[in-house]
């Protein structure tokens, strides 16, 4: 009788890229709740016509670059970028904002670089970067957090919102807002808590006069530090399914907070502090979700460390000083850029060899 | 005790599900005499020895059927009394079957022996002495090398550590957990030897701490010996590659370019130590060894003493194969053994397990996806490369990159394939990779000779011409020198000088003219012959030209009548 040849190892662990992106997808749920409870249905709509736009860019791109179309839709790779990309942007955004990031971030930055795996840049961060410099307007008109407006528009009055910028009864986003927090506050306009902060700065005042407002309640931000916690807990749980090392989150957070600590020291009144900095924007999406992104970032661990890192000082160097109030985009994308050089240089010691392999 | 020794750790490794009680529940059986072995004259790492039996022979149970030779080759012994039926190409143990010189053994069923000689007071002994016995009784490393010990334990350098592999990392595999429990006295002589042979080191018996029952044993039987110890090991993927393991155990890496004594450390196998100790106490030669026989698709599972030469269907038989579709039949582990397609393959002194797996057990690979790049390949190596990156290099067949990546490093252990989400068949990347170096580095070693050869030619070609040109120079200066030396010799008075000279140009004009005389005399022939008939021969004519003259007549003649009778028959 004949056997079945086959190349050793036989044994398998079986765990596959779509069942990797099915964790991935399954830790950010925390995070994504969060973000519904403090931002309301927008983010349900953003989610849903990314993952429907992802799925028919990505089917478009394999049948034109005649792959295999199943078996690279079941990896999940498409969703999840599609969902990195829907929790990014303003949740109350207009439609085609999402649908031109989506499509952007699976057709240029995925599919024009050779598909999954090939990718040189983060396509979820990819994308946020064409959408927040061709869009800013729509890109930073964040809703405010739930507790601070009161009530959100209910679905019907966001779904028009979000296909229409219209509610019902014919009012425009930026009126529901300025309505709805006139009721409440001082009818200021709402921004992200990193961008009054940095608005209120830049116009001399002092970092607690800028804190000085009831959306810093807490330690980051109303909403946000929430947000950012679900989305620590989220990323600690892929940490124990070991679908990420401890390297990336680590040297990102590390960098950040350090960066951060140093800048309280040196300037407590204008700079602000580790629990703003970690607990605000997209810090923890960032450090779990977006960095760790493994086609983009470096290999080896040695190599994520110091990606990570730059991520961080890179990060905090754009939000302190740059004309952005967040840049995890900015700074991932930047890293993406590093990653061949950090890869050469940062080669771990061959077993039995004395020196790095790139020296001999 | 062990609990306050340092171990060390390498990095990555993995935990594969272990799967070993499947085998080691039962002890150690015997399979029947086959009726026919496959007995390899090559088993281990080497040249195979001098064959010193011939076709039709009957040879008994233990004797030597190669001798060392000049080689100094581990010999290999009948491990059943039988005729020696013929010596034929077989195919091999080897992923590639490829058919190797083998002795096909056909048993008489008589099992008989011949007279074991073992070796008398061993501690007594000289060092030569045990290893020519252990050479004598065709011992090669049984941890799957199959390295000759003798010539292992031959190594020059000191040796401070001898450690005993038996973590048995891989899974399924349990013979030498079944040989520690059963025989610990045994391999405890065995390391007692190999110690009197390198210098009595310090003894290390390494095991993974997921034999608690091997572990009682040999600690039990370590027990009283002093420079003799048990270590526990955590049970981690590959610790038992020995470089893995010495780096627990000492911390210490061997040296890329080096063996593990060139850093004072030598390591055996346990299966090694038990058959020396078989060797020098009962004179038994190494005739059989434990083999694990497991995989669900086996009725009967378990380990057994297999005579080496025993063809894998005679094992299969007696294991219970019941074969499902795409059966596999591995030799060895699941991470590192191969499949074997043919099962008339024999059993030799490097195979330690037989796998038969069902397909849900070890489900067989899945279709390759793109790399991911996650890395987790690079977290799992214990040899600290980048399967990642050189798996591209092995794709762009890269060569000289692969080198810089130290892919001769990589062990095969499998690890980055186990864990790798895209499925891709790493190791089988970089195993072809290998190949293709080895075939390039052989390839430019014929290169280089011929090159050799062809400048060595165009060497000698020049210097050949050199050389001519030098001699002709010369011979060209000699004759002018000789030419000179006979001007001056001419130029000089002398009393008969012209005389010859003289005599030379009397001569040549004698000559001239009896020429001239010749072309007159022959000009007047012509005339005659012209004029005059073949007969009117001038009475100067020497007969010899009359007889010519004659001949020519007669032909014109005849063929002047021919011409005639043409004439008159048209």
């Amino acid at each position: 009788m004949s056997f079945f040849i086959a190349s050793s190892p036989h044994h398998h662990q079986r765990r596959t890229t779509q069942d990797l992106m099915r964790i991935v997808l399954l830790a950010m749920v925390p995070g994504v709740l969060a973000q519904f409870y403090f931002f309301g249905w927008g983010i349900a709509f953003q989610l849903t016509l990314a993952i429907a736009t992802a799925i028919l860019t990505e089917t478009l791109c394999l049948i034109a670059r005649e792959r295999p179309i199943r078996q690279a839709l079941q990896d999940y790779t498409a969703v999840v970028t599609a969902v990195l990309l829907a929790v990014s942007i303003p949740p109350l955004a207009p439609w085609w904002i999402i649908v031109v990031g989506t499509v952007f971030s699976i057709g240029v930055v995925k599919h024009l670089f050779g598909g999954v795996g090939h990718n040189v840049f983060n396509p979820a961060m990819a994308g946020y970067v064409l959408l927040l410099i061709s869009f800013p307007v729509q890109m930073t008109s964040w809703m405010p957090a739930v507790n601070l407006a009161g009530a959100h528009p209910g679905f019907f009055d966001s779904l028009a919102l979000f296909f229409t910028q219209y509610t019902s009864e014919g009012f425009s986003l930026n009126q529901v807002r300025l309505v709805e927090q006139s009721s409440m506050l001082d009818a200021v306009v709402m921004a992200t808590p990193l961008d009054h902060l940095k608005t209120e700065l830049a116009r001399g005042f002092t970092l607690s006069e800028a804190l000085n407002h009831p959306m810093f309640s807490g330690i980051a931000g109303m909403g946000w530090q929430w947000v950012n916690a679900a989305y620590l807990l989220g990323g600690l749980f892929l940490l124990q399914q070991r679908v990420i090392t401890w390297h990336i989150p680590a040297g990102f957070l590390g960098a950040l907070g350090f960066c951060a600590m140093l800048g309280a020291i040196i300037a407590p009144d204008t700079l602000p502090g580790i629990n703003l900095h970690l607990f605000s924007g997209a810090a923890m999406l960032g450090a779990f979700f977006i960095a760790t992104d493994p086609v983009s970032a470096a290999t080896s661990n040695r190599g994520k460390l110091i990606y990570a890192a730059l991520i961080g000082v890179l990060i905090y160097v754009i939000r302190t000083w740059g004309g952005y109030p967040d840049a995890v985009a900015f700074a991932v994308l930047l890293a993406n850029l590093c990653v061949p050089v950090i890869d050469q240089y940062t080669r771990p010691r061959t077993y039995g060899h004395s020196t790095g392999g790139s020296s001999s | 005790m062990a609990d306050v020794i340092q171990l060390w750790q390498f990095p990555g490794g993995i935990h594969p599900p272990e799967r070993k009680s499947l085998a080691n529940q039962s002890p150690i059986r015997h399979l029947p005499v086959p009726q026919t072995l496959y007995i390899p004259l090559r088993q281990h790492i080497g040249l195979a020895g001098d064959l010193i039996v011939a076709v039709g022979e009957r040879v008994r149970r233990g004797q030597a059927l190669t001798e060392p030779g000049l080689q100094g080759a581990v010999p290999v012994h009948a491990p059943t009394s039988g005729i020696v039926k013929e010596i034929t190409q077989h195919p091999s143990n080897h992923p590639s079957a490829i058919p190797e010189p083998t002795l096909v053994l056909e048993s008489d069923g008589e099992h008989e022996s011949i007279t074991f000689a073992r070796l008398e007071d061993p501690h007594q002994r000289s060092t030569q002495e045990l290893l020519a016995h252990i050479q004598k009784a065709g011992i090669a490393g049984l941890g799957g090398a199959a390295f000759p010990t003798a010539q292992k334990l031959r190594q020059p350098q000191h040796v401070d550590v001898l450690i005993i592999n038996g973590a048995e990392c891989e899974p399924y595999i349990v013979s030498d957990d079944r040989l520690m429990r059963e025989h610990a006295e045994t391999i405890v002589q065995g390391i007692q030897l190999l110690q009197q042979i390198i210098g009595r080191p310090e003894a290390i018996i390494a095991i993974e701490d997921n034999k608690p029952e091997a572990i009682q044993a040999m600690s039990d039987a370590v027990a009283g010996y002093s420079h003799m110890r048990v270590q526990v090991i955590p049970t981690l993927y590959p610790s038992g590659g020995e470089k893995q393991l010495i780096q627990i155990l000492t911390g210490k890496q061997v040296p890329a370019t080096g063996y593990p004594a060139d850093i004072g450390i030598l390591m055996h196998n346990t299966g090694t130590a038990y058959a020396v100790a078989r060797a020098v106490y009962h004179g038994e030669p190494l005739l059989e060894r434990v083999v694990t026989l497991t995989g669900e698709a086996l009725r009967e599972p378990g380990t057994a003493w297999v005579l080496l030469g025993t063809p894998v269907a005679h094992v299969l038989e007696h294991a219970g194969l019941v074969p499902g579709p795409q059966q596999r039949i591995i030799m060895g582990g699941p991470m590192m053994g191969f499949t074997i397609a043919d099962t008339r393959i024999p059993i030799i002194k490097s195979t330690n397990c037989i796998l038969a797996p069902t397909a849900q057990e070890l489900p067989a690979a899945a279709t390759e996806m793109p790399c991911i790049r996650c890395g987790h390949c690079e977290q799992v190596c214990p040899a600290s490369l980048l399967p990642q990156q050189l798996q591209w290099l092995a794709k762009a067949k890269d060569y000289d990159g692969l080198k810089e990546h130290h892919l001769a490093d990589c062990i095969e252990c499998g690890a980055c394939a186990y864990v790798c989400p895209s499925e891709i068949p790493l190791v089988h990347y970089y195993r072809k990779a290998k190949a293709e170096i080895r075939e390039q580095v052989i390839e430019q070693q014929k290169a280089d000779i011929a090159r050799q050869r062809f400048e060595a030619r165009q060497a000698r070609l020049e210097r050949e011409k050199q050389e001519r040109l030098e001699k002709h120079k010369k011979a060209a200066e000699a004759r002018e020198k000789a030419l000179a030396e006979r001007a001056a010799t001419a130029t000089r008075p002398a009393v008969d000088a012209q005389d010859p000279v003289k005599a030379a140009v009397a001569r040549a004009k004698a000559r001239k003219a009896a020429l001239q005389q010749a072309d007159a005399q022959t000009v007047q022939q012509q005339a005659h012959a012209d004029t005059a008939s073949a007969d009117q021969t001038p009475a100067q004519q020497s007969p010899q030209q009359a007889r010519v003259a004659a001949a020519i007549a007669r032909a014109k003649a005849k063929k002047a009548a021919a011409t005639k009778q043409d004439d008159s028959e048209s």
